[in-house]
């Protein structure tokens, strides 16, 4: 077996539309990646991106265009593969008219898991997503985030190697997101390998060892979330309390939070901006490095893909 | 197979939890009402007039479980998504398909069981006993299910490759034509052009024969059905039942999901 959970390459998935079919739509290009096995991968990117996609033509419920893929060093057409990998799809739904240990019951039932082995891992996996006294509710009754919560469980029921949850936070309240979070850190800790989409950049920033940003079906960058974007200073954030009025040109550039102000200068502008400050009476609270965030690596990119796409509507090609 | 089964039985436990069998209620009350307004209309006809209106009941109920429930067995699951958790876990397309074509069968299998038992206590009411004769009522039933069958199998092939509201159409479109299927065959081949001829021939064998199935008038009248036309109408919808499930799974093998 190779060293990679999942290794694509040149995936390419494209939706015929129009009347005929004869116009196409490309919503994944030439996906080159790689997850490596027991890593966090947070594969980001904005609604429409070819997140879902990519995952579903992983999960074999959409077929590819072009390109190939492998889980765990078998083809993704293995469907006995299955039995090492758990999936959460994107908004999940379950049969309604089965309760939330009934459901779980049923999926455990294609791992050829023996009848009390599965009665014990149904309890401990809805013990394990917060469901335990809503087990014998039918699941036409549950709430979008307690359907997450069913669609989490079912996915690592079965003790997969390999996790592919897509949006896993989706719905979910914050109590319910930090539930995620460390269900996530926990698999990590198991030494399975998780590969979760999401858009919430926070999320992939505290989780991922490694993340893949996709904007407009194209992978743009894969990397660890550090090294992904510019971890060189940036400037300089200054933040103070004014103590009295002050006509000083500098406050004009501060911004208002609450009783503070905070104010952004270049590293080496900033002893001279403490001075001028100190000029006007006010009182210096803290003084921080300001670094690029993957939130704006992430936005650079979009607003790229976005004044790309406008280029091209206005040239015709 | 065993993951068919597993199939299978979540989709009988489907039909029985979103109350598909409650149709056996209404089939129950028709019977009573039945037993009750023949014994004063029909003098000396009650045994023919039950069992007709018995097996047409029968006939008529499986058709629209068969139909609708049929279209419905993949088609809720691609809107609704629910084989999308499903398909994660080691199965195949096709064992999907067979399996909810099973559940169905199985389900077809049970509420035709129970009708039959309720028209039975409906003949022996009327009747106040039953002859050796009256097993022939048994083979119209058993007819009735072997159909219900192949339409579940043409509505679920349907419901792979276009939308519910068509696949409805089609199949009952489909049924209605092989009613007639014996009268395509009969038809005066010597009048045709040897290519319309042959077209008319090659149609009439492909399309599916309903016409065998219809035993009401024996079953009605006491005649005793020829056991070569059981072993017949077996092979034959298990024959075009392999057919069609194989082209359904043809295609639902190569289906994008939403």
């Amino acid at each position: 077996m190779s060293g990679f959970a999942i290794e694509i390459e040149n995936l390419t998935k494209e939706y015929p539309f129009g009347f005929l079919h004869l116009k196409k739509k490309t919503s994944l290009e030439g996906l080159n990646m790689q997850v490596e096995m027991g890593e966090v991968f947070g594969f980001i990117g904005p609604n429409g991106a070819g997140k879902s996609t990519t995952i579903k033509l992983l999960m074999r419920l959409i077929f590819p265009t072009a390109g190939s893929a492998r889980i765990l060093g078998r083809p993704i057409s293995d469907v006995e593969m299955h039995k090492d990998i758990g999936y959460l799809p994107e908004q999940p739904y379950f049969y309604d008219y089965l309760t939330a240990a009934e459901v779980l019951d049923y999926f455990a039932r294609f791992h050829d898991l023996r009848a009390g082995d599965r009665k014990e891992r149904v309890e401990r996996m809805l013990k394990k997503v917060g469901l335990e006294t809503a087990r014998k509710i039918q699941l036409r009754k549950y709430s979008k985030g307690m359907l997450q919560r069913v669609g989490l469980a079912q996915a690592i029921l079965h003790d997969p190697k390999l996790v592919i949850l897509d949006e896993p936070m989706s719905g979910l309240d914050p109590v319910g997101r930090r539930e995620v979070r460390d269900i996530i850190l926990e698999l990590k800790r198991e030494g399975k390998t998780v590969m979760f989409s999401t858009h919430i950049l926070s999320d992939a920033e505290a989780l991922c060892d490694r993340v893949g940003v996709i904007v407009g079906g194209k992978l743009r960058g894969v990397g660890a979330p550090g090294q992904l974007v510019d971890m060189k200073t940036q400037g300089m954030e200054i933040l103070f309390a004014l103590t009295g009025a002050s006509d000083e040109p500098l406050l004009a550039k501060a911004m208002k939070t609450g009783e503070y102000y905070r104010l952004q200068v270049a590293e080496g502008e900033l002893y001279v901006a403490i001075e001028q400050l100190r000029g006007t009476g006010a009182r210096i609270l803290s003084v921080t490095q300001v670094k690029a965030t993957l939130e704006e690596f992430f936005m650079n990119l979009v607003e790229a893909d976005r004044a790309q796409a406008a280029a091209v509507e206005v040239s015709g090609k | 197979m065993k993951r068919v089964g597993i199939v299978a039985l979540n989709t009988f436990r489907e039909a029985v939890r979103d109350r598909v069998l409650y149709n056996l209620v209404f089939f129950a009350l028709l019977m009573m009402l039945a037993a009750v307004v023949v014994g004063q209309i029909s003098i000396g006809i009650e045994e023919s007039v039950i069992v007709s209106l018995g097996l047409s009941a029968i006939s008529v109920i499986g058709l629209l479980i068969s139909v609708f429930i049929g279209v419905a067995l993949v088609s809720k699951e691609m809107e609704k998504r629910t084989l999308y958790a499903l398909l994660a876990k080691p199965v195949r397309r096709w064992e999907f398909l067979l399996g909810k074509f099973g559940g169905l069968v199985l389900t077809l299998a049970v509420n035709t069981a129970a009708m039959a038992a309720g028209l039975f206590l409906v003949m022996l009411y009327v009747k106040h006993s039953l002859q050796r004769e009256d097993a022939v009522v048994l083979v119209a039933v058993y007819f009735i299910w072997l159909k219900l069958a192949l339409i579940v199998a043409l509505a679920l092939m349907f419901s792979c490759f276009t939308t519910p509201l068509l696949a409805i159409l089609f199949t009952a479109g489909l049924y209605i034509v092989g009613l007639y299927v014996q009268e395509l065959r009969n038809l005066p081949v010597d009048v045709m052009s040897p290519a319309t001829a042959a077209f008319t021939k090659w149609l009439s064998y492909l399309l599916p024969n309903f016409e065998n199935f219809n035993v009401m008038a024996m079953a009605a009248h006491g005649r005793a059905v020829p056991g070569t036309l059981i072993l017949q109408n077996t092979l034959y919808v298990v024959i075009y039942c392999a057919i069609v499930l194989t082209g359904a799974a043809a295609v639902f093998s190569r289906k994008n999901l939403k």
